[in-house]
């Protein structure tokens, strides 16, 4: 049997609103042929019916009536391409501040960030908001698409000047492998094809250095092995397995563990994966193991290889605040950490992040869609790492009580950009 | 090496067990489609070697394939699974919808007697094997999807949803959709099924049947569908992509009659396919997504 082996890449979209990030993404799924037939022809239908030219190309991922007669992306959607190695996970998401979000929901399990700018307006506060959002939550691969080239007459002049100011600014914040391309979304140049207009660019396209960067699962960090526990299953014969999904590094039969909080070190005797028994299993796979000591470990408890993580009931946090009211310090919220679910009170807010300038500002108010540093204290021990380490022993969320809403994401510890 | 089959699977495994954790009284929502089969099976590998934690639930218009119906029995019993059997000729006997007629379309009223059945057995969440490729509004939804407690989706207001920090709270009254084959596509979905070597209901393989072409769809003359004037029965081999109501579903031209050979199929198809085969879909341009802000699948 032939089995096609692809690994998967998750990518989403960055940027201010009206920059043309939905364009981008509709020119290359209709470029690259990854789009149906009568997809492509109810989308001609819809442009059409609402005077919009013959393909509004926005109207492939927003799908939504209120967005297509607002002409705005309101929440994330997803589209699935694929090439004969990779599949891509597009997440399209929202630039308008109001859906941040929605923005960071779809974000925050990228490997790589899509960033969408307009040549004539270059860096906008919200293009630095998306950025400062990306880098938080931890994507460190950016490819920068410098879009309506054609509005400044293909200007390379033009194009180095906002890849000046951006540059600067993924510098700033950490980002690792940045790739820049000057593009038109709306006539397709530089997004499949190499343009015929800009012959002083000699880089990839979009579709190129989509094809080429590192898929790398956004789970990866390889800072020890991580399985937060989901369940206990009961094997037949009376042993019991610790099921859940492993993060962090590749985890093996006879490695030493320790189980968490309670501190117990022992070994893993047996693993199961979706394909059966296994002897290893690599981060982002659901496994369950079986340990050579008896333990009492339930739902919420952690097994964990060297180095160790952290058990902490207060830590500092960067968070981005979704609530609709702001912050009220001692206010009483449920949080979720791995799969852990315990009450919880922001004790104190830290600062806010100036937006404009990265610097921290200690006005002590967090409104909604602003990012601020603050301490949490919770009711049980946590056991966590770093953010910068890993994305998911070191992320959480904030629950309100009565609503049950999302209010927060939380990133424990403080973003390297913040330290100056 | 880990692929994307086995990172998708795992991730749907991830999420069956984190709703069952989280959530008081699951249901699997069953049709005996090959998504829903998808779905099963992921979920007998979450619990194994344990049964189920949660019944299967089968929304039955009365307009059934039969051997979707019975290949429905057989997987269900093959898992120890509860069945649940929530039937449309009960919520229009009872008055509760309008009759649409002789061979008219149930597909609204499907909404009712899910909804109705959520209700009546208190179903906080309700698992369901959408894939965020089949359709515009469905690209847009949450992993968890909340419903409020006349059942409705509002696309404006979505829960944010971070990492895979899956949260299921809800009140009284309030349900979840949980869909854990959202980042699946149909060639995924095959490419599973060949992998597993999964039982699927006969009609997905290519077999000869009367059909009619009625607005560019291929429907089974039988039961369901009665021939219209002018209309002429033919012979031909064919499959079907999906399975809906057979009043509504569309067979497509195939010769496909193992897995290897609908996987072949499926990578080069150029119609979408709930564009070649779903008549519901083709009411108007936001057909999905009405039906979804009211509580349909």
């Amino acid at each position: 049997m032939k089995h096609v082996t692809k690994d998967l890449l998750r990518l989403a979209t960055v940027g201010s609103v009206d920059d043309g990030k939905s364009t981008l993404i509709g020119r290359l799924l209709v470029d690259t042929r990854q789009l149906f037939d009568d997809q492509l022809d109810a989308v001609a239908t819809a442009s059409e019916r609402r005077g919009v030219g013959d393909l509004d190309l926005s109207f492939v991922t927003d799908g939504l009536r209120a967005e297509r007669e607002q002409g705005i992306t309101i929440d994330v959607a997803y589209r699935y391409a694929s090439s004969p190695t990779r599949k891509f996970i597009i997440a399209d998401c929202p630039g308008h501040v109001q859906y941040t979000r929605n923005m960071a929901t779809g974000a925050s399990t990228a490997d790589l960030a899509l960033v969408v700018l307009n040549v004539a307006q270059g860096v906008k506060e919200q293009t630095r908001r998306h950025l400062c959002i990306t880098a938080l939550l931890g994507v460190r691969t950016a490819i920068i698409a410098i879009n309506k080239m054609d509005t400044v007459d293909w200007s390379q002049a033009a194009y180095e000047a906002v890849v000046t100011d951006v540059s600067a600014l993924t510098a700033e914040l950490g980002f690792g492998t940045v790739v820049t391309v000057p593009v038109s979304a709306l006539s397709g140049e530089n997004v499949a094809e190499a343009s015929s207009h800009m012959p002083w660019y000699h880089g990839p396209t979009i579709l190129e250095a989509l094809e080429t960067s590192d898929a790398g699962s956004w789970t990866t960090t390889d800072h020890g092995a991580r399985l937060p526990i989901q369940r206990i299953l009961r094997q037949e014969g009376g042993g019991r397995t610790y099921a859940g999904m492993l993060n962090g590094a590749d985890l093996h039969v006879g490695d030493e563990v320790t189980l968490l909080p309670a501190g117990v070190t022992t070994t893993i005797t047996d693993m199961r994966s979706g394909s059966g028994v296994t002897s290893s299993a690599s981060p982002g796979l659901s496994i369950d193991v079986g340990l050579a000591m008896e333990t009492n470990a339930g739902r919420g408890d952690l097994l964990a290889t060297a180095p160790l993580p952290t058990i902490t009931k207060e830590f500092l946090a960067t968070v981005c605040w979704f609530g609709d009211n702001a912050v009220t310090p001692g206010q009483r919220l449920r949080l979720k950490h791995t799969t852990r679910v315990t009450p919880a009170r922001v004790i104190a807010i830290e600062g806010t992040i100036a937006i404009d300038s990265l610097a921290v500002d200690a006005s002590g108010q967090l409104v909604t869609n602003d990012i601020g540093l603050v301490r949490i204290q919770t009711a049980d021990a946590l056991v966590v790492d770093d953010y910068q380490v890993n994305r998911v022993t070191g992320s959480f969320v904030l629950i309100d009580e009565v609503s049950n809403a999302t209010v927060a994401a939380g990133m424990i510890g403080r973003a390297q950009f913040l330290d100056a | 090496m880990t692929d994307h089959l086995d990172l998708l699977e795992s991730h749907a495994i991830f999420i069956l067990r984190e709703v069952v954790a989280e959530c008081e009284r699951p249901v699997l929502l069953f049709s005996g489609g090959k998504d829903s089969a998808v779905l099963l099976h992921l979920a007998g590998k979450a619990f194994a070697p344990q049964s189920l934690p949660f019944p299967v639930m089968h929304v039955d218009t009365g307009y059934n394939f039969p051997e979707v119906l019975d290949f429905r029995d057989r997987a269900a019993a093959a898992r120890g699974a509860r069945l649940i059997v929530a039937s449309v000729e009960e919520t229009i006997r009872q008055g509760k919808a309008q009759d649409p007629g002789h061979l008219g379309s149930r597909n609204r009223i499907q909404t009712t007697t899910l909804l109705d059945a959520i209700t009546e057995n208190k179903f906080d969440a309700a698992f369901g094997g959408a894939r965020r490729d089949e359709d515009k509004a469905r690209a847009k939804e949450r992993i968890l999807s909340f419903r409020d407690t006349f059942g409705q989706w509002d696309p404006r207001a979505q829960r944010p949803e971070l990492w895979q920090l899956y949260q299921g709270k809800v009140n009284t009254g309030e349900h979840l959709r949980a869909f854990p084959l959202s980042d699946w596509t149909e060639l995924d979905i095959w490419e599973y099924i060949e992998r597993e070597q999964m039982d699927l209901p006969s009609i997905y393989f290519a077999h000869e049947r009367e059909v009619v072409n009625r607005d560019g769809m291929w429907m089974a003359v039988g039961d369901f569908v009665e021939l219209r004037e002018g209309e002429k029965v033919e012979r031909h081999m064919v499959r079907y992509r999906t399975v809906g109501d057979a009043n509504l579903t569309g067979a497509v031209l195939s010769s496909a009659s193992t897995l290897a050979a609908i996987v072949e199929e499926v990578a080069v198809a150029n119609v979408s396919e709930r564009g070649a085969t779903r008549g519901d879909d083709k009411f108007s341009e936001t057909a999905m997504e009405d039906r979804k802000i009211e509580g349909y699948f």
